[in-house]
């Protein structure tokens, strides 16, 4: 034999082939799908490296760590799929502190039976959502578990990153007197994974908002570096994670229902399930609150880009020992923007 | 959204709001039943309240098909699909009621129930075409509204000869719930109900029509207008309520003539004949014990009647010790009233009904409107 063997006899299957247990189980079918899947799509230095973790050198400064499990059903929806989710989602968790997100690690588990040619094209987004963002996959696991034991695949993915000098963000710097921005409209998310679920039959041109919102922040606190709070309002929607800021500050809200950017086909499909767009999940969205002092100048950074260009000023923090959120709605009353509570469920008549 | 938005605009709300103003007399009281939990949601969504004047109050009704279903009725269901493994199907808003024992479906669901959320009754009938080897019932729940699909899906099932399905009946008809509400003793241990006025039901009056309501205002002498769901709906019937009582009639006027009509939905109502027969009491929470308020599948379609299908054993369940939904839903007194209100009942561990749906009074204070405790003497006083 004059040439060097083949390491793998035959290519990965990722046309007809599904995840079996061998793929978990450490051998040569483990070291084959991470070579030929995972490597070939998520490709950088530090993962080419094949070590079991990723060494760099470290910045000076305060480091910021986050994790974030996501299993989404359906796994594929208008506007993105839970690879990319994973990627957007933990770099938002990290820049949430004002920092620059440096490198992401993904942990997969993985059910038996489950098509290779999915899993592919989950890696595919996910590879192509951490070269968009700049925030590379340097390191991580894959288990398998039984044929019932999973739902198809559920991706970990934790994040570093490193606060900028001076920027102190935090959900408990709320003040009284500080405006509440948002960086575009509310819902689309939500709306769009209920579109695509199996027994709710309803066609919309939503998609998900899903994105990394790491650069906008760079360029927030580069304008307004005494940002008070930023957060994502992820589930739960935008009412009950001002609920979470309000009660961590131990102060009031007040907001402005005209205000609150909402798309139509969004509040359309809210009205016909019973559902309220605000707390309706969201995948590339932010709640700002600053200075009222900086507000209007932040408010202009924002929307000078992409993923800011529908930001609006929402409302106000007020003194408010019980921490009420309370609305002006476009009727001219006054309500409360409650908390979610349990799930949220369609009524009824 | 077009056909929408033009009902909930705030520069018709504030003109609105100015002819309530100048309509409402200010030596006298209006105290005005609502009796859809759509209505009290819009209230407090919107807070129309706040547009009222002083002496206009809106009293909360047991409109809310879940909130009034008693306790023993979703135990029946969790016995069902625990002791006979069937697939339940159930729409969204029933999965966190409060059942005996702190359970509910979700919880039953948790613990490895075959409980399944559905929007319609064709989502409950697919399921039962996919699982043949399955029994399922549809847990049919729901005021004259959502009965008319329940008997769809009945005669479908026939039609297409599908064995597997029944239909846990607990359809229940409002002009009954008014009369029981009607005819309560003034000076009860409840307390007085003080009604001067109905915001009638919009979508089920659009399947029963506003004649039926002709016997009240005859026979109670109250004035009753059918109201849209909308926030505008809601004023405009307000202000056709004011101009009743100072006019001192008591008629049947409808507000919401885009979608009701004088005799209602004829097929729909034939649907509902054809399929359904009265029961001769119904327990409603809140209420009690309800004559001839309730509908239960007729002889003609037995073999789709869960109850006769499978055994349920007769629920003993009682209402919690000093809830005052009763006095709540009979518009005697305010969830504010009540000890538990706040305390130990809210949205997420609800006591009783009027805290379980979003739609119950309860709920809609406390999620809604309960700043308005903190600011003490604006609104939340007793109307009593």
């Amino acid at each position: 034999m004059s040439a060097v063997m083949k390491r793998f006899p035959l290519r990965l299957d990722t046309r007809n082939g599904v995840v079996d247990m061998t793929h978990g189980s450490g051998g040569r079918a483990m070291a084959q799908l991470i070579e030929e899947l995972f490597h070939k799509h998520l490709d950088n230095d530090l993962l080419r490296q094949a070590n079991d973790q990723a060494a760099f050198e470290i910045q000076a400064g305060r480091m910021v760590m986050s994790t974030d499990a996501h299993v989404i059903s359906p796994l594929f929806f208008p506007g993105g799929n839970i690879g990319s989710l994973a990627v957007h989602g933990t770099i938002n968790d990290v820049a949430m502190s004002g920092a620059r997100p440096l490198y992401l690690a993904a942990s997969f588990i993985l059910e038996e039976g489950f098509p290779l040619a999915d899993l592919e094209k989950i890696v595919v987004s996910m590879g192509e959502a951490a070269r968009q963002t700049g925030v590379p996959v340097v390191t991580g696991d894959t288990k398998v578990v039984e044929r019932g034991k999973g739902d198809g695949v559920f991706i970990t993915t934790t994040g570093i990153g490193v606060v900028p000098k001076d920027i102190q963000i935090s959900g408990d710097r709320a003040r009284p007197g500080d405006a509440i921005l948002v960086n575009g409209s509310i819902g689309d998310h939500g709306v769009a994974i209920m579109s695509s679920r199996a027994n709710l039959q309803f066609t919309t041109r939503i998609e998900s908002d899903s994105a990394a919102l790491h650069e906008l922040i760079a360029i927030m606190v580069n304008v307004v570096p005494d940002i008070h709070c930023l957060r994502d309002p992820t589930r739960g929607g935008l009412a009950t994670t001002l609920n979470e800021l309000a009660f961590q500050s131990r102060v009031g809200m007040t907001l402005d229902e005209a205000a609150i950017p909402i798309k139509p086909a969004v509040s359309a499909a809210c009205e016909l399930l019973g559902l309220d767009p605000l707390y309706v999940a969201n995948e590339g969205k932010l709640i700002c609150i600053c200075p009222e002092a900086d507000a209007q100048q932040l408010l202009e950074t924002m929307q000078q880009h992409p993923l800011g260009r529908e930001a609006a000023i929402i409302g106000r923090v007020q003194n408010d020992p019980n921490s009420f959120v309370q609305m002006k709605t476009r009727f001219g009353g006054q309500r409360v923007v409650d908390w979610l509570v349990g799930e949220p469920l369609p009524r009824i008549c | 959204m077009k056909y929408i938005d033009e009902f909930r605009a705030g520069d018709l709300a504030m003109q609105l709001a100015n002819a309530i103003k100048s309509a409402a007399r200010p030596d006298r009281q209006y105290r005005f039943m609502e009796f859809c939990g759509g209505h009290t949601h819009a209230i407090f969504r919107y807070g129309v309240q706040d547009l009222m004047p002083e002496n206009v109050k809106y009293i909360h009704g047991p409109g809310c098909p879940v909130c009034v279903l008693p306790i023993g009725r979703i135990d029946s269901a969790i016995y069902l699909v625990e002791q006979h493994d069937v697939i339940l199907c159930s729409y969204g808003d029933l999965l966190r009621v409060p059942a005996s024992q702190r359970k509910s479906l979700l919880k039953a669901r948790a613990a490895g129930a075959d409980i399944r959320m559905v929007y319609s009754t064709q989502d409950a009938l697919k399921i039962a075409r996919d699982n043949p080897d399955r029994e399922v019932v549809f847990f049919a729940i729901g005021f004259e509204t959502t009965t008319p699909p329940t008997a769809v899906a009945i005669k479908q099932a026939r039609l297409e000869g599908l064995k597997n399905f029944s239909v846990y009946c607990n359809h229940v008809l409002t002009p009954a719930a008014l009369k029981a509400l009607l005819e309560l003793p003034e000076d009860n241990t409840y307390g007085k109900t003080l009604v001067d006025g109905f915001l009638g039901p919009s979508h089920v009056s659009s399947i029963i029509g506003s004649q039926p309501y002709a016997y009240f205002t005859r026979t109670y002498r109250k004035p009753i207008v059918i109201a849209g769901f909308e926030p505008l709906d809601v004023m405009q019937s307000t202000l056709m309520l004011i101009q009743q009582l100072n006019a001192g009639r008591h008629e049947v006027e409808n507000e919401y003539t885009r979608a009701v009509s004088a005799e209602g939905n004829v097929k729909a109502q034939k649907l509902m004949a054809e399929v359904f027969e009265l029961r001769s009491s119904f327990e409603w929470r809140g209420l009690g014990s309800v004559p001839n308020s309730a509908l239960m599948i007729n002889a003609a379609y037995a073999e789709f009647d869960c109850e006769r299908r499978f055994s349920l054993p007769e629920s003993q369940a009682s209402e919690i010790k000093g809830c005052e939904c009763p006095a709540i839903l009979r518009g005697a007194r305010l969830p504010s009233d009540c000890k538990l209100f706040g305390t130990v009942c809210r949205p997420d561990n609800p006591m009783g009904a009027c805290m379980v749906s979003s739609e119950g009074s309860c709920a809609a204070y406390w999620s809604y409107g309960r700043f308005r405790q903190a600011q003490a003497g604006t609104g939340m006083e007793s109307v009593a």
